[in-house]
This record gives C-alpha cells, sequence and structure tokens, in this order.
C-alpha cells in the first residue's frame, strides 16, 4: 500500500517538474522567440500560404471569436456527415455500421468541445476511418482551439492599451507543430514499444489456451491515445478507455499517460508567468489550483484504499482497497489519482469505472468538474479560472473599500456581468439537466426511446440519482468521462446532452475573450501602493474562498442527493 | 463571418493531412519497429497462437490458474466493467456467489483469505494480471487437480512475479499458465 502511495507521489511530482520548462517554452513561442522547434516557421508559413492566411495580421477581440466559431461551424458539417455514412465508407475491416442521427449528432458536438463524452463503443460504434479522420482530428483541433482562445486572453493582460491581439490562425496552427504534434508522437511512440497497436489490421479470431474461439479487437490506437491524453480530450480508441489492457498496458504507461493529462493544463499557468513577466502571479494561481486538486485527490486516494464498506461488512478483505472496476496491474491509488486528473483537467478518460468506485471518490470527481478550474482543460481550464478571479477581484474591491482593478485596469459593471452569467451558466446546465431527467424517469418511464427512462439507471437508490448528475456534470464541464452503467445512447441524453456541451463549451470560451478584449482597451494604470495586489497570497485565498463558495453553494445539495448519501448509508 | 469561411476550409483540409493522414502514417511506421509489430504482442506455443499477451483470457477449469471475473466473460471483441455502484444490492449478490463457487472449488481456503480482486469484475473486463496473493491461494487446487508438488508449482508462480517498486506486483494469468502445462510435459 505504501509503494502506492508512491507511485502517485512520483507520478505528479513529475508532472510539475516537465510541467515548467514547457511553460516556459510556451511562452516562448507566443512571443516568437527562438526555439528548438524553430525548424517548423517554413511548414508553418507553407500552412498559411495554402489557406490564404496573412499571419503578420493582428486581430481585435471580436474576430477572433468570428474565425473561431467559424471553423468550429465547418468541423461540425464534416463530422456529422462523416458519422452518418462511415457504414458505406472504405477503412472499414470490421464493418460497424453508420450512426445514427441523435447518436452522431452527440458524438461530432463532444468531440468538437473538446468533451469527448462517449455514447457509443469505439470497438462497433466507429471505423478505423471516423476513428482517425473525425475523432481523432477532432482531439488535435479542439485542442488547438482551446490553446488559440487562452493565448487571446494572455494577449489581452499585457500593460498596454490596445485592441490588437494576436492572429488567430497562428495561435491555432502554433498550437498543432509545437505543442501537441510533437509531444503527440513521444507519446505515442512509448505506448507502441509497450504492446499498443498502430497497424491497420481487423479484428483478429484466436483459440485461447482453454480452447474457446474469441475475437480480440485491435487498430492503430497508439496515436489517438496520445492526443486523447495530451489535448485533455479523453475519448478512447477502446469502449472502456484506458482501462483496456492494450490502450494502456502497463503501470508504466499508466505513469506516462496519467503524466500526459496534467502536462499541458499545468504548463499553461507557467506559460501565463513567463509570458506577462508576472512569475508570482502564476505561483499564487498555481498554488491555488493545487491546493484544491491535493485535497480533493487525497480523499479519493484515502477513500479508495479503504475500499468499499459493504464488502468488508460481507467479510471480503481488501486489503489491496476497493476494486471493482478497477485494472490489477495500477491498483486503487493509482486508479484514484487518474479519475481525479481527468476529472480535473477536463480530460475524461478512465482507467478504471467511475460507477463502481467508493461513494467518496465518485464525490471528489465530480466537485471536481462542478468547479472545473482547478488546472481545469486545455486552455479553457485558465479561462474559467479568470473568471473567478474577476469575481474575486470585484468583491475583494468592495470590501476594501477600493475600485476593483486587475493588472491595472478598472473592472466595472459590464465585465462583472458577464463574469456572473458564466459563473453561473455551468450550475444551471447541470441542475437543470438533472432536475429535467430526474422528473421523465419519475413521470414518463415507459416513453419509447431506444432505451426506456424506466432502464436508464444501472443502479438504484442514491447512486442512481448519481449517475445522472455525473453525465450533465461531465457534459457541462465538457469532461467526457462518465458513470458508464447510464444507458445513455438514445434521443433523450443524446439531445440534451449534446446542447449542453455547446454551451457549456463556447460560452465560457465568449465571456472571458470578451472580458479581456474589454479591459486590453481600457487605459492602463500602474500598480501603487492603493492597488489590491492580486498576486499576493492574500488574494490567493480569496479566489480559493470564491471558488469553494460558488460550487459549494450551488452544487452542495446535488451532492448530498446522490454520493454522500450513497457514502453515509454505507456505513 | 464569410470572410472566414474560405480560409477554415482550407485550413481543416491542411489539418486533416498534418493531423490525421502523415501522423498516423508516421506512427504506424515506427509500430513496424516495435516487438510485436504494431499488431499487439502474440504468446505462441509450439508455433500455434494461443493469446495476446496483453489479453486476458477466460479459465475456469481446475487445472489452470483463475484470472478475476469479467464484465464481459473476455470476450475481447468489446471491453466493459461491471459499473455496478458499491451499495448496489444485485451486486452484492453477485460478489456473494463469487465467493461461494471459489470456495466450492478451492477446498481449505477461508473466506478471509480471497483477496478482494478475485470476487470482483475489473475495469475493462480483460485484465490479464492477478496479484501474486490471488495466485498463491489457487495454488493447492492447481498442484492437485495436476498431480504435481505444490512446492514447485509454488516456485513457478515466484518465478512470473512482475516485480513493481511503486506501485501493485502482478503475474500475467495467460503466461503463468502456459508455463504450468510446459511443466506437466517435462
Amino acid at each position: 500500500m505504501n509503494t502506492e502511495l508512491l507511485g502517485v507521489i512520483i507520478t505528479y511530482v513529475l508532472t510539475v517538474l516537465l510541467a515548467i520548462p514547457l511553460g516556459k517554452y510556451i511562452a516562448k513561442t507566443i512571443k516568437g522567440e527562438r526555439t528548438i522547434l524553430g525548424f517548423m516557421a517554413p511548414v508553418e508559413r507553407f500552412i498559411f500560404k495554402i489557406c490564404g492566411i496573412d499571419p503578420n495580421k493582428e486581430m481585435n477581440w471580436k474576430q477572433h471569436l468570428k474565425a473561431l466559431l467559424t471553423i468550429n461551424f465547418i468541423w461540425f458539417i464534416y463530422g456529422f456527415i462523416m458519422l452518418i455514412t462511415q457504414g458505406s465508407l472504405f477503412l472499414n475491416p470490421d464493418g460497424n455500421p453508420s450512426q445514427t442521427p441523435d447518436l452522431a449528432f452527440n458524438t461530432v458536438i463532444s468531440f468538437i468541445v473538446n468533451c469527448n463524452l462517449q455514447h457509443y463503443s469505439g470497438e462497433s460504434g466507429l471505423t478505423y476511418l471516423t476513428q482517425l479522420y473525425v475523432v481523432m482530428f477532432f482531439q488535435f483541433v479542439s485542442a488547438a482551439t482551446g490553446i488559440a482562445a487562452l493565448f487571446v486572453l494572455f494577449k489581452a493582460l499585457r500593460d498596454k492599451v490596445t485592441d490588437q491581439l494576436g492572429n488567430f490562425w497562428v495561435f491555432f496552427v502554433q498550437s498543432i507543430t509545437r505543442l501537441l504534434l510533437p509531444l503527440s508522437i513521444i507519446v505515442a511512440i512509448v505506448l507502441a514499444f509497450n504492446g499498443t497497436p498502430t497497424s491497420f489490421e481487423g479484428k483478429d479470431s484466436i483459440v485461447t489456451l482453454q480452447g474457446d474461439s474469441v475475437q480480440v479487437s485491435r487498430g492503430p490506437a497508439a496515436g489517438m491515445i496520445a492526443i486523447k491524453q495530451l489535448g485533455t480530450n479523453g475519448g478512447g480508441w477502446f469502449g472502456v478507455n484506458s482501462a483496456h489492457p492494450l490502450e494502456n498496458p502497463n503501470y508504466f504507461t499508466n505513469v506516462v499517460e496519467n503524466i500526459a493529462i496534467l502536462l499541458i493544463p499545468i504548463a499553461l499557468v507557467f506559460a501565463l508567468g513567463y509570458y506577462l513577466n508576472r512569475r508570482k502571479l502564476a505561483k499564487v494561481i498555481f498554488g491555488v489550483m493545487t491546493v484544491g486538486f491535493l485535497f480533493i485527490l487525497s480523499t479519493s486516494v484515502y477513500s479508495e484504499i479503504k475500499g468499499n464498506p459493504a464488502l468488508s461488512k460481507m467479510g471480503v478483505l481488501q486489503p489491496t482497497g476497493s476494486m471493482e472496476g478497477k485494472e490489477a496491474r495500477f491498483g486503487p491509488a493509482a486508479s484514484a489519482l487518474w479519475g481525479i486528473s481527468t476529472t480535473a483537467t477536463s480530460n475524461g478518460s478512465v482507467n478504471a469505472m467511475h460507477d463502481s468506485m467508493t461513494p467518496m471518490s465518485g464525490a471528489m470527481q465530480m466537485l471536481d468538474m462542478m468547479i472545473n478550474a482547478f488546472y481545469g482543460g486545455i486552455g479553457v481550464g485558465i479561462l474559467n479560472y479568470f473568471v473567478f478571479l474577476i469575481v474575486a477581484v470585484f468583491i475583494s474591491g468592495l470590501m476594501v473599500g477600493r475600485t476593483p482593478e486587475f493588472l491595472g485596469r478598472k473592472i466595472e459593471a459590464k465585465e462583472m456581468k458577464i463574469a456572473s452569467v458564466i459563473a453561473l451558466l455551468h450550475p444551471l446546465l447541470i441542475l437543470a439537466g438533472t432536475a429535467l431527467s430526474s422528473y421523465i424517469i419519475v413521470h414518463h418511464p415507459e416513453a419509447d426511446w431506444a432505451v426506456k427512462p424506466a432502464n436508464w439507471l444501472n443502479n438504484p437508490g442514491y447512486h442512481g440519482f448519481g449517475e445522472m448528475l455525473y453525465e450533465y456534470t461531465s457534459s457541462a464541464a465538457n469532461n467526457g468521462s462518465g458513470f458508464e452503467g447510464l444507458g445513455d445512447n438514445n434521443i433523450f441524453w443524446n439531445v440534451t446532452t449534446g446542447f449542453v456541451l455547446i454551451l457549456g463549451r463556447f460560452l465560457p470560451i465568449v465571456g472571458p475573450i470578451a472580458i479581456a478584449g474589454i479591459l486590453a482597451q481600457k487605459k492602463y494604470i500602474p500598480e501603487s501602493a492603493g492597488t489590491l495586489k492580486s498576486d499576493s497570497y492574500t488574494f490567493g485565498l480569496m479566489t480559493f474562498a470564491v471558488i469553494v463558495i460558488i460550487a459549494a453553494l450551488a452544487f452542495f445539495p446535488a451532492l448530498t442527493l446522490g454520493p454522500l448519501a450513497e457514502h453515509f448509508s454505507l456505513k | 463571418m464569410k470572410k472566414y469561411l474560405w480560409p477554415s476550409l482550407k485550413m481543416t483540409l491542411v489539418m486533416l493531412v498534418l493531423c490525421c493522414l502523415l501522423y498516423s502514417l508516421v506512427v504506424a511506421g515506427i509500430g513496424k519497429l516495435t516487438p510485436g509489430g504494431g499488431d499487439g504482442e502474440k504468446i505462441t506455443v509450439n508455433g500455434k497462437v494461443v493469446g495476446y499477451a496483453n489479453i486476458g483470457q477466460k479459465f475456469t477449469e481446475d487445472k489452470y490458474f483463475w484470472g478475476r471475473p469479467s464484465a464481459v466473460d473476455y470476450i475481447a471483441s468489446g471491453s466493459a466493467g461491471s459499473n455496478k455502484g458499491p451499495s448496489n444490492p444485485d451486486y452484492l449478490k453477485i460478489v456473494q456467489d463469487r465467493i461461494d463457487t471459489f470456495l466450492v472449488h478451492n477446498r481449505g481456503i477461508t473466506k478471509e483469505q480471497i483477496p478482494a480482486e478475485m470476487v470482483t469484475a475489473s475495469g475493462s473486463g480483460l485484465d490479464p494480471n492477478i496479484s501474486p496473493a490471488s495466485a498463491y491461494i489457487q495454488i493447492k487446487r492447481v498442484a492437485a487437480t495436476r498431480d504435481l508438488d505444490e512446492s514447485k508449482v509454488k516456485s513457478l508462480v515466484d518465478q512470473r512475479i512482475e516485480k513493481n517498486p511503486i506501485g501493485p506486483d502482478v503475474i500475467n494469468v495467460l503466461k503463468l499458465n502456459v508455463a504450468l502445462d510446459q511443466l506437466n510435459q517435462k
């Protein structure tokens, strides 16, 4: 048991040690300084030339958003057509069928918004063509979209008055050529040499040692798994994601994949500090995120190692901890670390079944997604945190009786309104969705859908409610993991979560960028003795309090009805 | 929006070539150099493929070491966990049944000696491993069925332990059983 805790500590410390130089590198890249991947410059120039883009033309925040939304809309059309026709297209060695329109709607949105909620199973719901040219494609470009949006914020927070915030296409392309693609190749190679398949061979038929005939699903999975982790996407090649022994073959690959989940989200926090030359601010932000992350992590690890009280009552000894839904090669501690990493960063890949974890772990995973800013998704994590920051600045300004200012700009009514709407949108989507599905289960259990509401839940009681709460939380947070017992491939879940996904993605990008764009055009007031220091630890504490209060007040009742009630009933 | 339409379309095509076509060709090419040639690592006995090293198999006969319970019965064309919640009464009944079955096949073992992993389903349904403790409690049954010395089987198990200084030690059940068959043939 102690050695397993050592594994958790080593994984986390390694991640942070790698994230610091990576953050420095990212900051240099945005500044246009020379880096080790400078040789990509001709490739990028070539791309801009083909696309007819002038990389030197700077955009204001509205132009950024227009470009971002236009290309996302094109991806939607492309992906939808591919998914509803995949059955009759090439690269389909297993002969899998096309998706139904409602499933395709959900799938395509879910991947565009970097969520990767999967209402299908990879082995049978997609073809090799759509795995690579739709799903994996979106995993690259949606991550790059998030980073590009974040870079707009970086540009806006510099200490000069401007509406020129860099070029969207440059941010987008460089996120891929200088960050996502090179790192993905490294991770894919590590996976391939540890047994993850890379070839295009279809299912294999074998006769086992005991004489049973079984088929084994395979496919070119290694490349997709690399970007799914690095881009906080999370959608796996196989149905059970990184619990599958081909997708995550051993403890070493588990460490590598877990690092890949956390690496870029943490590195971006450091990049903010290096880029703005405000390292103390980055340290405070990292500190607040880390305190929250470690509190949630330790609760979950403790709960998993202690095991399931219901099994203990039956006389089953759990020397290694709770093992239902977990793989022997990872064990409970590494599975809990993964569960918290994946929900903190809006990644959503899993190496154990969250539905079967102890109730406290379920609660912590949901809390992670409800806050969605302890590191957070690639790019969007810091955007979410920025919203909390604005609220914290405003409240502390009122408390000490000074004009609220952040990095030399006044925070006024307009910015505050946007920040409040974005902060409240998240609880609204999650709680309204859960309320709606609960209503339907009770009042229309026999509705004629692919899965009847009466059969939605895989578990009775509090846990069943938790399955629905988790699904909407995961959708709104663009996470993509699930309490997978939920019978979610039917028109109700595909459509409702589809809309939650869109709103939960684009409004939290539009809002913070609008705030940033407005702030960038305001008069810059140099810091003086009267300024509230936004890079002090006191202010960090204030931000932490705002996050806790917003999350706790909004979500505590729902968590109480689900996992917390289950936890206390198990005692 | 119109101004951004053409660049967006072209950018989409360029990225399809770069991130999908070129990237997957590079990865597939490197995969050819790996031990399994990119198809997944296979295990062969006397030239016959008996399975994949990383994919667990169903073992129900007394002469073999058993792996963990599986929600998909080790049918590797798909994969799934049980997704049963920790307080689900149906689930607790299933666990009880597994305990009873295990006790029937392993005489002389008490309920308290069974590691939890042998009565709980794995995450993938294809878990290729068990812990050393789970192998040890099966030694008596396997040795008796095969008419082998318990000490001999135990030393075979010990040889097969894959040590992990920062995580759980495991044994690959398929590899162990292949070695066991070879022990009998000697």
